[in-house]
């Protein structure tokens, strides 16, 4: 048959190469050689990166297209956000960013308390950004700062519309006569505003969460030279962490 | 890449060390966090809609570097450049679309519209049969009169 | 090197082993736990078999309630206005998330990508359990959300109706939103094994097309998906937080939601089709004992399908509220997209010719493909043409229009494949008397259901609509009697192939005489695939020691 005259020199290559580094516990049986097997997940960390830039992109757009549409009410809005709160958080993740990539580093050269030591910061980074987006969040909430139809700021220039629920019946959607011209922007700006950093901030907790698992691998010196493709990996997912907050910065905080 | 002549460790250090090592990533750190200075001065001027062009442009220069240096897409295969780079281009023809469809809308306002009468096919009309018009425009002339 | 390799010799050579990949390991969790991407497969042809039962029923409901203006049936009401509007919304929902856009890859990809490539799995065994897991807990909410009530807005969800609404709506779209995960993980499984598992020997243009295929469809999976992702995330916040995206009594654009849903959608609709046309790919060649005209550029029609689709999705929206500017610029991308089609078909027809041809139930299949997607290609032209979509959008026309290319292309393409691999999967040979009497149900009861209502269609008659004038019943009678043919048919294809798991596995290796890899192994395979790694030595579809022999 085709495939045995040649299957026997082939399988002694494999058998041979094989046998140097199936000893490795975190060979899997599939692939023939772990240089095959970190390739590979290589790829598909950077294709699940590329549907979270499609995602996130979605909500980018959304914001553009809103704000194309409520171009005044969106700046008037934005003041409201306190620029050297996201001038800090900007930097606290680019931080981050740094200390992930000399974990990474210090995983490839076999350095086991460098691997903790950057690891261990990243996390601390990363908490500093949480707590003050908590601050920021708070200070929202307690002005009515709030998404869609539970703002209630009272001070804006243009008062929001009030919104009658339900399906659409003739006299919710006819205007009332000498009604005051309002407009949706300031609600619309912050739901935009918390969907967006929520959605970032469910992203940064979960990187809290993968990165304590690998510190807690890392301690146990489980990665080194031969083996590093989960700090790798996590530490892709964290970069683009990072590159989402540094489009979400601009927009929101500088933009006039 | 795994050179059986070296050990895992040293030949890992000496990939590192081709690229720049830790240098590399300090250059990149304080390049970034430069930019995000100058963005920040950027935004006390006044440039109009310049604001927000600036303020991409020097966003997607942090991001390359972001994604270039600390990302190690400079030294990586093709195949994870071709990856990364597939998501912004869809990113940017889905957002490019949109733009294109919204900045060309609303061109027409009732004012703009010339009444048109629909003629009824002949033959069809039953007895007192009102010829159809643009109930738009009819209504936009209501209003002027 | 010389490429004459004998052709592979066909049965009693090799003794069929006795363990293979359904008698290894026995058990609820052998099966529940596994990582074998020929067990996974399985386990998800039932599960979409399931929904394609369930989402039948409901076109029969359909059908039913159309046979007369009156909607009754034994002199009572069917359905009212309100139950139909759900059941639609039910027909299609369940037809397009949990049927038609995992079966081809999820099933008969993951049994047949690996062993095509020559390798033991897929790179990420487990992602792709976690895959099919992801699919049943989205068929789980889609029937909690049947039992609560089940929603009434189409399965486009168009807001602001989708947004105000009553109705589990939430939970439906919950359903969907996770299902998309479910189809993001096994395109990216997809891409990376095709990417690094390929055998020894084997390059990118030595693999078959079905791999082409699936490999352009996992491309749209990846990217298209995630922004389904987020606009049901969208929509799920306007309906409980009123952010004011998309209605426009709180100063949203619904046609904004349109393009949110239509940037996935129409790739989605590819994603639909590429495998359906992966799988012609193999049977046109092998039944014609030829190889492939014009593989690179199938090849390269596969991929440019794939990315082109991503640019056309305004024709959706042509009357729905968007700029005549962006309007004339989709009809013009749109035109493009039919040309790799139009390649497709006509190399098919090229390997055909002069072909040593073979009329098995899946080449039987294979040309009632090539003719159903012709038609319903043809007909996404017209569509396509602004002069008259106008008139047709939102009639019958398009309904049959894309009935004839998801039913007649991509079905019937998954049916034809069904019975190609069916030996290789199960060791058993289906009777191939009761495949032809099948395959002519399909084609009689497929046509009288859905060529009536392009007529249905241009003669006025409108989509989704519960009354309709007395002048459309005899078109809609006729429709509705040849769903009942269509649903005979499936069902005794259904049940001789059912009837076949009960007769001893004795299948031959190779009983179609294919030259992909996944004939190079015993029928059932093995658990690990291979019993040596096979190494290629032959370029894809190489028939000349046939052509040569006659």
């Amino acid at each position: 048959m085709s495939t045995t005259s040649v299957d026997l020199q082939s399988h002694g290559q494999a058998a041979g190469h094989a046998a140097a580094h199936h000893d490795d516990p975190h060979h899997q049986h599939h692939f023939t050689t772990m240089e095959q097997q970190f390739d590979t997940s290589k790829i598909g960390m950077w294709l699940f990166l590329a549907t979270e830039v499609l995602l996130f992109g979605g909500l980018f757009v959304g914001f553009g297209m809103m704000q194309a549409r409520y171009p005044q009410e969106f700046v008037e809005a934005h003041t409201h956000l306190v620029r050297w709160q996201g001038s800090l958080n900007t930097v606290v993740l680019l931080i981050s960013s740094f200390t992930m990539v000399l974990a990474v580093t210090a995983a490839k050269k076999s350095q086991k308390s460098k691997q903790v030591l950057f690891l261990s910061l990243t996390i601390v980074c990363a908490v500093i950004f949480l707590i003050v987006k908590y601050f920021e969040y708070a200070h929202k909430w307690e002005e009515g700062w709030l998404p869609g139809k539970y703002y209630s700021y009272k001070a804006d220039p243009i008062p929001a519309c009030t919104i009658t629920p339900g399906p659409p019946t003739a006299a919710a959607t006819t205007p009332a006569p000498n009604a005051q011209p309002c407009t949706n922007g300031y609600s619309t700006f912050f739901s935009f505003y918390f969907m967006m950093t929520g959605l970032h901030g469910i992203h940064i907790l979960a990187g809290i969460g993968v990165l304590t698992w690998l510190l807690i691998r890392a301690r146990r010196g489980e990665f080194s030279a031969s083996y590093y493709t989960p700090v790798d990996l996590v530490g892709l997912y964290w970069h683009l962490v990072d590159l989402i907050w540094i489009y979400l910065f601009p927009l929101y905080y500088l933009i006039q | 890449m795994s050179n059986h002549t070296e050990t895992p460790a040293a030949s890992a250090a000496a990939h590192e060390h081709e690229h720049g090592g830790v240098a590399i990533y300090a250059k990149t750190l304080i390049a970034l966090l430069f930019l995000t200075a100058i963005t920040i001065a950027a935004a006390s001027f006044n440039f109009g809609q310049g604001n927000v062009v600036i303020a991409l442009a020097i966003a997607t220069m942090k991001g390359s570097l972001v994604v270039l240096f600390f990302m190690h897409l400079r030294w990586d295969k093709p195949v994870n450049r071709i990856i990364a780079m597939a998501g912004f281009l869809f990113l940017g023809i889905f957002i490019a679309f949109c733009l294109l469809d919204f900045n060309s809308r609303n061109n027409y306002v009732p004012q703009n519209m010339h009444p048109t009468v629909i003629p009824l096919a002949p033959g069809t009309a039953p007895a007192g049969a009102v010829e159809r018009t643009n109930p738009a425009a009819l209504a936009a002339e209501g209003e002027k009169k | 090197m010389d490429h004459a390799i004998a052709v592979t010799p066909q049965v009693g050579s090799r003794p069929r082993p006795k363990k293979n990949y359904l008698n290894e390991t026995k058990g609820f969790r052998s099966w529940a736990l596994t990582l074998d991407h020929k067990r996974i497969g399985v386990m998800y042809l039932v599960g979409v078999l399931f929904a394609f039962l369930l989402g039948g029923i409901f076109a029969l409901l359909v059908r039913l309630t159309l046979l007369t203006p009156s909607h009754m049936l034994f002199g009572k009401v069917l359905l009212t206005a309100e139950q139909y509007n759900r059941v639609f919304t039910l027909h299609g929902a369940i037809m397009v998330f949990l049927f038609i856009i995992p079966a081809i890859p999820a099933s008969l990809g993951n049994f047949v990508l690996p062993l095509m490539l020559g390798a033991k799995d897929v790179a990420f065994p487990r992602l792709n359990l976690c895959s099919f897991y992801l699919w049943v807990t989205g068929a789980l909410m889609a029937i909690a959300a049947m039992v609560f009530g089940a929603v009434d807005t189409g399965w486009t969800f168009y807001t602001p109706y989708s947004t105000t609404t009553d109705g589990p709506v939430t939970l439906m779209t919950g359903a969907v939103f996770v299902l998309g995960f479910s189809s993001i993980f096994t395109g990216l499984n997809f891409i990376a094994t095709t990417h690094k598992l390929r055998a020894p020997g084997m390059g990118w243009f030595d693999l078959p097309l079905f791999i082409w295929g699936i490999y352009s469809t996992a491309i749209i999976q990846v990217l298209a998906t995630p922004v389904l992702g987020i606009t049901l995330v969208l929509l799920m916040l306007e309906r409980s937080f009123g952010i004011g995206i998309f209605d426009p009594r709180i100063g949203g654009d619904p046609v904004l939601f349109q393009h949110f849903f239509w940037f996935y959608s129409h790739p989605a609709v590819y994603i639909m089709i590429l495998p359906g046309m992966a799988i012609i790919s193999e049977l046109i060649p092998t039944f014609s004992q030829k190889t492939m005209f014009g593989y690179r550029a199938m090849a390269y029609a596969s991929v440019s399908l794939a990315l082109v689709s991503f640019i056309v999705w305004g024709h959706h929206m042509f009357v729905a509220g968007q700029s005549q500017l962006a309007t004339v610029v989709f009809s013009a991308l749109t035109f493009l997209v039919a040309i790799p089609s139009g390649v497709k078909l006509y190399n098919w027809l090229g390997t055909m010719y002069k072909g040593n041809i073979k009329l098995d139930t899946p080449m039987l299949y294979a040309i009632s493909f090539l003719i159903l997607f012709a038609i319903g290609g043809l007909t996404g032209i017209f569509l396509g043409t602004l002069a008259t979509d106008v008139h047709l959008t939102d009639t019958y026309f398009v309904v049959a229009h894309f009935h004839f290319v998801m039913v007649g292309g991509t079905v019937t393409a998954f049916i034809g494949g069904l019975h190609y691999w069916w030996p290789k999967m199960t060791g058993r040979m289906y009777s191939e008397a009761w495949g032809r009497v099948g395959c002519a149900l399909w084609n009689i009861g497929f046509n009288m259901t859905f060529l009536t209502q392009f007529f249905l269609g241009s003669k006025g008659m409108p989509r989704r609509y519960y009354n309709y004038l007395d002048q459309f019943q005899p078109l809609h009678a006729f429709s509705t009697v040849g769903s009942w043919v269509l649903g005979l048919g499936l069902f005794i294809t259904a049940a001789y192939l059912l009837a076949s798991l009960r007769k001893p596995m004795d299948a031959p290796d190779n009983p179609w005489n294919g030259t992909t890899l996944e004939w190079q192994t015993s029928s059932p395979p093995i658990a690990h695939n291979f019993e040596d790694q096979p190494v290629l030595e032959r370029e894809p579809y190489d028939y000349r020691p046939v052509l040569a022999a006659r």
